[in-house]
This record gives C-alpha cells, structure tokens and sequence, in this order.
C-alpha cells in the first residue's frame, strides 16, 4: 500500500507534535494521579507485610491440610520467625495485623514473641500450647496465618462489605455487632440521592431564570450563583456551623422572633448535613443545566405555543425534555460529587451521618490501617463507576452536556 | 415620553379610517393638547409614510379595494405602535388590513418592524397601543395558543427531541383530537408536501429543504385560517429556495388559506405575493401589488428597494397636468412624471429603471435624449450590462438585452441614452 505508508509519513511529524503538545499534561497525570491512586487501590487486594515478617512459617504451613492442628515444624518455624521478629522489633505488626481478624489476638502475640525469644530449642508446639492455649491450641489463628501469609488478600474487600472467611475458607457476613460498612454505603449514597434531589428542584428554576433573563441582569444573577463557588469549602462549611448550631444565628433569630421557645437541634444530625451539602453543590447543579438551557431557542416555546399548547403544557412537553441532558449532567456531576464528601458531614453531621469518606480518612490517618483503607475507596470508586455505566445505558452519556 | 404616546381615552377611539384628512386633523389635535412629540413632528413631515397604503393606492390614482373595512379583512391592525425600550418605536402607527385568502407579504430591511408586526399577529409581541382584531374581534391581548393562528419560522423550530410524526402530533393532541384522527391528519399533512416516507425521523436526520416542508406541514396541520411565516425560506440554498417559493405559493392557492410572509428578499416577495408592504423605519410605504409596486413606486425608498434603479437628483423646475420638468443638479432638464412632488422647486429624485433607458434610440421618441459616454460593459449571459456617465452622473446602468446578438459597445465610445416620460418618476426626497 504505498498510498498508504506515504500518508503515514505525511502525518508523522503532525502526530509526534501532537503527542509532544499533551505529553507534559499525560506526564503529570499519571505521575501525581492516576499512578498513586492505583497503587493505593492495589493495597486493598495487596498485603505482603505479613509473609514477608513470617518467611518460615509461610513456607511451612503449606504442608498443613488445615484438620486439627499443624505439628511440630509449622510450630517450630513460626518460633524462629517470631524470634527474629522480637528482635527486628517487627512483632507489634505481626499482632496488629492478626488482630483485624481475631480481637485481642495483638497482645497475646507480643506476650508469646516474648516467651520464644527465650526458650532456647524445642518442642515449640507444646511450649506454644502452655503460653496460651486458646490461641495456639485452637486451629483459627492457623486458618488465618495459612491464608494471610499470602501476598494477596480479599479481606480488606469482604470486610469492608461487612463478610469475612470462616475456618474453612468459606465467605460469611460478619457478625451484627461489627457490621457497619453496608449501612455506611447504603447511608453515602441516600445522602448524596437526597442532596442531588435538593439541588435540582432548587437550581432548576434558577437555571432557567439565568439563561432567560437578558444579559445584563443574567450576569450579575450569575455572580451570585459564582460566588459561593469561589468561596473555600471549609469556610462555606463552618459558616453554617455558626448559622445552624443551637445559639447559633439561625435559633436566636427564632427565639427573638418568638416563633420558638425552645432551642432546637439543627446541627450535628441529618438536616443539617443535607442542607449544607445542598447548598455547597447547587452551582455544580445549576451551571450545566444552564449551559444546555441557553442552547434552547425560544423559537421552540413560541412554535408550541403558536401551535396551541398553553405555557405550563408547552414547557412541560416542548421545553423541559430538551433539558434533560442537563439535569442528567447537573446531577451525575453533584451525586458524585456528594459520595465523596469528607468536611461537610464531618463539621455539621452527627455520627450517624458520617459517610464512606470519614471511614477512609479514619482508617488512613488515625488507625494506619491502609487495607481497609483502600478496600473502602475502591469500593466507592466501583460504585460511582457503575452509577455511571447505569446512566449511560438509561440515558445516555453523550447526551451529556457540560457546556 | 410626555406627549409622545397619547394615552388617554381619546386615544381608543383611534383616526377616522384611513382618511387622510381626518387622520392629520386628529393627529393636529393631539399635537395641541400635548405637544407635537418628536416622532409625530416627523411623520407630520411626511404624510406619506405614515399613512402609507392609503395615500399610495390614491396617490396612484387607483383605487385599492379591501382598504376600508368591507367587512372581507380577516386581521385589522388599527393604528397599532410596538416600542421595546419606551424610548424608541420599532412599529409607528400601523393601520393594516389583511384579506380573507390573500397572500400578503411583509417586506424590508432588517429592523425596519417587519417581524415585529409579525411576531404582534402571531401573539408574542403587545401592541403598545392600538388594536389588532382577527375576524373582528380585538386579539391584542389574547395569548398566543388561543388565536388558531399557523406560523412557520426562521429556524423551522422542529421541536428536536419529538420524531416528524410527533412533531405534527403536538398541535392535534392540544386539540384533543382522537388517535385516528390524529393519524389520518398527520398522513394527509405529510402527504401535502411530500414526506410521507419521514414521519418517524427526527428533524436532525432531515435535510434543510425537508425540515422546511416539515415546518410547513406542521403549521398547516390544524387547518388555521391564518398562516404566518417568519422569513422560513432564509436558510436554504438558492435553487431550492425558489423551488419552495412555488410549493408554498400552490399550497396557498389549493387550501384557500390567508398567508402573511415576512422577508427581505425582494424577488421572493414579488414572486410569491398577491400584495407586498414595504416596511422601513417602522412604517408601511407602500401596500401594493407586486407589478404596482415595480412600475409605479410611490417614494424614493419604494423605488430603490424594489428592483434596480438609476437615480438622479435634481429641483422641480415646472409642474403641469401631466408631466414636470426637473432640473438636475449638473443643469439639464428633464421631463418626468410626477408622483409625489411638493411643487416648484422641491428637490425630487429621479427614478429609472435600467431596462427603460435605451441606447441610441430613433431621434423623435423619447422626450429625454441626451449625450453619454460608454464606461463599463457587464457581460451576463442574456442581457448586458452597460454603465453610461450622463447627466452628471457616471453610474447610470443600462440593460440591453442580448436577444438579437451582443451589442457591440466599447468603453469611451460616445453614446447617446434617451427615456420616456412616464418611464422617470419624480418622487420627493
């Protein structure tokens, strides 16, 4: 095809300037984005830390059938494993990690490192067994070293979705007590429904104000649509910290108004946590329903009407569906927005109104526990990926219009 | 605004119908009691333009029929104003009547209140002050979707998230007409204009001409007497455009309905209308056929705006019966007929049409005869152009038709140019 391999010459040095003019940008992307949030999402299924503390009794126990308990080798390599980790100093992560799955199990390590670091040689299996006999003596930490040791882990996902292994490998829902992340999920996602809801029945008049009002007026309407956007999250946050808490302004002005008597609660619970959010996404809603609106040619409401059909029917039949790729838009955009929120409901919620993203700030930052962690964060990234995909088949992403 | 508008009770009794006397007398009365406003001042200037069909059709010496309320007029506009900033007037005093049946075309430069008066019929627009009846009742404050009224616009404004056959639906479903009906009308209506095969496409899979026709099938698929149509041909290429000019013409002429068509395209107007107003500057100038219009135009504007035209300016040196002799500014006299002249010594323009002066004409023909020179020949297939410096002006067009062979002219060769009396129009200007 010399047609062909001569176009491709001709378009080479226009390829390789386009390749080089996004190159900075993919870099930089890569680099600072999408490499650290992939990594992060890897540690969800990723855990080495513990097989490489127990090199020994990794390779041992892979001899046991997991009946009863292993004999004497697994005993003895885990003794040399927890010796060399008594001196590494490493012995505290060996029980940190054991204890997400078996409570208590951290201290009852620490005590036992202690005890091998002195015994000089064997049998390790009975010594074990006289040190703590419901943890050596009973097979479940053995399950738990057997499938843990491994690299790769699903339990950071099946705990964040509130399952766990049972001794035989077998998937099963954590108990009641200590199953919180499906409310958590399910709690996430009806706040930011909620939000989205608010946002739209109070942006879509809004909206249609701006792209129909003239110019000059649309402008200065705009800015104050703009205004709160420009403004910093925290401080729009904690403004209504000041506004809604129980002498705050919000409750003095009832009081002095004589419509209340007593205080009333309007912060730190669900109210306040909607209200705020809604307040801080309206413009995310308000500006692509805009944006399609002021595409609309009054021609068509005139056409609907000259055709007969009253104001309310015309808008309804003619104006409204053109605008739904931008309430689609406008609502995608402030409902992934909202699973996301951290400050909001961390200031002006209560505790029960803590959503997906306080749990992986807690996990990150308070209990280092970068698993659940990640596991969490890429369960929500699956969430709003689906979301997505739901919304592409019912309406169709490239009717989505941003602007 | 104080004066400008009269808005006082007096005001609704409106000017006595289209007589020019007691139009200006009525006018001269509100002057007093008010002041004579700008606005009026002007058109107190020239009568005219402000009673435009009026003075034309006696001006004219024919009389327009239809011109006064013989009950047969389907819209009145009774002295109707627009201002959109209460400062300027977009529609100065409209008095129009509109003919059962007849193919009426609003015509001018943009901004001159064509659509405007358009946009005041259809409903979006109120009046200001006057009346605008329908079948003789007031519609001036009758919201849009009450009137029945059929309207096609500039964009087509296909509804774009409804196929062609919803789209055709919509104003039946108002109606509340039943599904069969509903069915057999949209049939019928795709029919009409020959897109049956489309009723389930979307206007963006339709070409420009085909969303036109939809457009038109769409304004006319409720049977309204009264059809509107806001420059619809605008957005089409030019073949096609004068192929949809005769499809809307045969529509009008087999459905019997009352089309009011705005544009700016003079030869659209002339090929469509059974009457063309001229619109300039907020004011009708003349209301007339479209053969009326091309050989007896009434102003200057008129003149120029409809067709190609040579223009000389000169004072009126004398004024009898049948004719005036004007004396153009580079001093030679010329014998013209007189349309609208102020008397003796009133500027005048001189309006000629380039196919009405001839070259080298027999000596006893023509009463204007006088020397040129050749400056310019345009060559355009059937007839040539011929550009001539006489009488002071160096841009005085000839048509010679090219029907017995190209005329064989060169540039610099003298010539002489000759026209008819009644062929020079001395309008005032």
């Amino acid at each position: 095809m010399p047609l062909k391999v001569a176009l491709k010459r001709a378009e080479r040095s226009r390829n390789l300037r386009a390749l080089a003019l996004i190159a900075p940008l993919f870099l930089f992307i890569v680099l600072t984005f999408a490499a650290p949030i992939g990594m992060l999402l890897f540690r969800a299924v990723y855990d080495p830390d513990l097989g490489r503390n127990l090199p020994a009794t990794t390779e041992a126990i892979q001899s046991w059938n997991g009946e009863g308990l292993p004999d004497e080798t697994v005993y003895a390599a885990l003794a040399a494993d927890l010796k060399a980790a008594q001196e590494n100093k490493t012995a505290g992560q060996i029980g940190k990690r054991l204890n997400y799955e078996m409570s208590g199990t951290r201290s009852k390590i620490l005590a036992t490192a202690r005890m091998v670091a002195k015994l000089e040689s064997g049998p390790y299996k009975e010594a074990f067994i006289k040190q703590d006999q419901r943890i050596w003596g009973q097979p479940d930490v053995w399950h738990i070293l057997k499938r843990e040791t491994k690299p790769f882990t699903g339990y950071y996902l099946l705990a964040s979705l509130d399952h766990q292994f049972d001794g035989n490998g077998n998937i099963v829902k954590t108990s009641p007590d200590q199953a919180i992340f499906i409310d958590i999920f399910i709690r996430t996602l009806w706040i930011a429904f909620l939000v989205t809801i608010f946002t739209l029945l109070l942006g879509y008049p809004i909206a249609y104000l701006l792209a129909s009002l003239p110019t000059s007026t649309s402008n200065l309407l705009m800015i104050l649509v703009l205004v709160p956007f420009w403004t910093s999250l925290l401080v729009r946050t904690t403004a209504w910290v000041v506004l809604l808490q129980t002498n705050g302004v919000i409750n003095d002005a009832l009081i002095w108004l004589g419509i209340l008597h007593d205080r009333i609660q309007l912060i730190f619970n669900r109210g306040g946590t909607v209200l705020a959010m809604t307040h801080i996404q309206l413009p995310f809603t308000i500006l692509p329903i805009y944006s399609v609106m002021k595409t609309i040619s009054p021609s068509y409401m005139r056409a609907a009407r000259s055709l007969g059909g009253g104001p309310f029917y015309s808008f309804w039949r003619i104006y409204f569906p053109q605008t739904v790729p931008g309430i689609g838009a406008g609502c995608l955009l402030t409902f992934i927005l909202s699973l996301g929120y951290y400050i909001t409901p961390a200031l002006v919620g209560g505790p029960a109104d803590q959503m997906i993203s306080y749990f992986v700030a807690l996990y990150t930052n308070t209990e280092l526990n970068w698993g659940m962690a990640s596991a969490l964060g890429g369960l929500l990234l699956a969430m709003t990926l689906i979301l997505y995909v739901v919304y592409n088949r019912l309406v169709g992403i490239d009717k989505v219009k941003l602007g | 605004m104080a004066g400008h508008v009269p808005y006082d009770a007096r005001a609704n009794e409106g000017p006595p119908q289209c007589l020019l006397r007691g139009y200006l007398l009525w006018l001269w009365k509100i002057g007093c009691r008010h002041g004579v406003s700008q606005m009026e001042a002007r058109s107190l200037d020239r009568p005219m333009s402000a009673q435009g069909q009026a003075v034309s059709g006696k001006l004219d010496g024919q009389e327009l029929d239809g011109q006064r309320g013989d009950g047969k007029a389907l819209v009145r506009f009774k002295d109707v104003q627009k201002s959109y900033d209460g400062e300027t007037l977009v529609v100065k005093r409209l008095s129009l009547d509109i003919r059962q049946g007849e193919f009426l075309t609003l015509l001018g430069p943009s901004g001159s209140g064509k659509t405007t008066t358009l946009m005041m019929l259809a409903g979006f627009e109120t009046p200001t002050h006057g009346e605008i009846e329908l079948n003789g009742s007031s519609i001036t404050h009758m919201p849009p979707e009450k009137r029945n009224i059929g309207m096609v616009f500039q964009n087509y404004a296909l509804f774009p998230h409804m196929t062609v056959a919803e789209n055709l639906s919509f104003p039946l479903e108002v109606r509340k007409y039943n599904k069969a009906e509903i069915q057999a009308r949209i049939r019928k209506s795709l029919e009409m204009v020959r897109l049956d095969a489309f009723a389930n496409r979307r206007p963006g899979q339709l070409s420009g001409g085909q969303q036109q026709r939809v457009a038109l099938a769409r304004a006319l698929v409720f049977e309204p007497e009264l059809v509107l149509m806001d420059e619809p041909l605008g957005a089409l290429d030019k073949q096609l455009r004068e192929h949809m000019q005769i499809e809307i013409r045969h529509l009008h002429q087999s459905l019997g309905i009352t089309v009011v068509y705005v544009t700016h395209d003079q030869s659209e107007a002339l090929t469509m209308s059974d009457r063309i107003a001229v619109f300039n500057d907020g004011i009708i100038h003349q209301l007339a056929s479209p053969s009326e219009l091309y050989e007896r135009p009434s102003n200057a504007f008129v003149a120029q705006f409809i067709g190609e035209n040579n223009r000389l300016h000169g004072k009126v040196a004398q004024l009898n019966g049948q004719g005036c002799t004007v004396e153009l500014s580079a001093g030679f006299n010329v014998q013209a007929l007189p349309v609208n002249v102020d008397g003796q010594g009133s500027p005048v323009t001189l309006s000629l049409r380039p196919e009405r002066l001839k070259l080298d004409p027999q000596d006893g023909t023509m009463p204007n005869l006088f020397n040129g020179e050749v400056v310019e020949l345009i060559y355009l297939g059937d007839h040539t152009r011929v550009r001539v410096a006489a009488c002071g002006a160096d841009d005085l067009i000839v048509k010679v038709p090219n029907s017995e062979g190209v005329p064989a002219y060169q540039p610099g060769q003298p010539v002489r140019i000759g026209w008819r009396l009644e062929d020079c129009r001395a309008l005032a200007s």
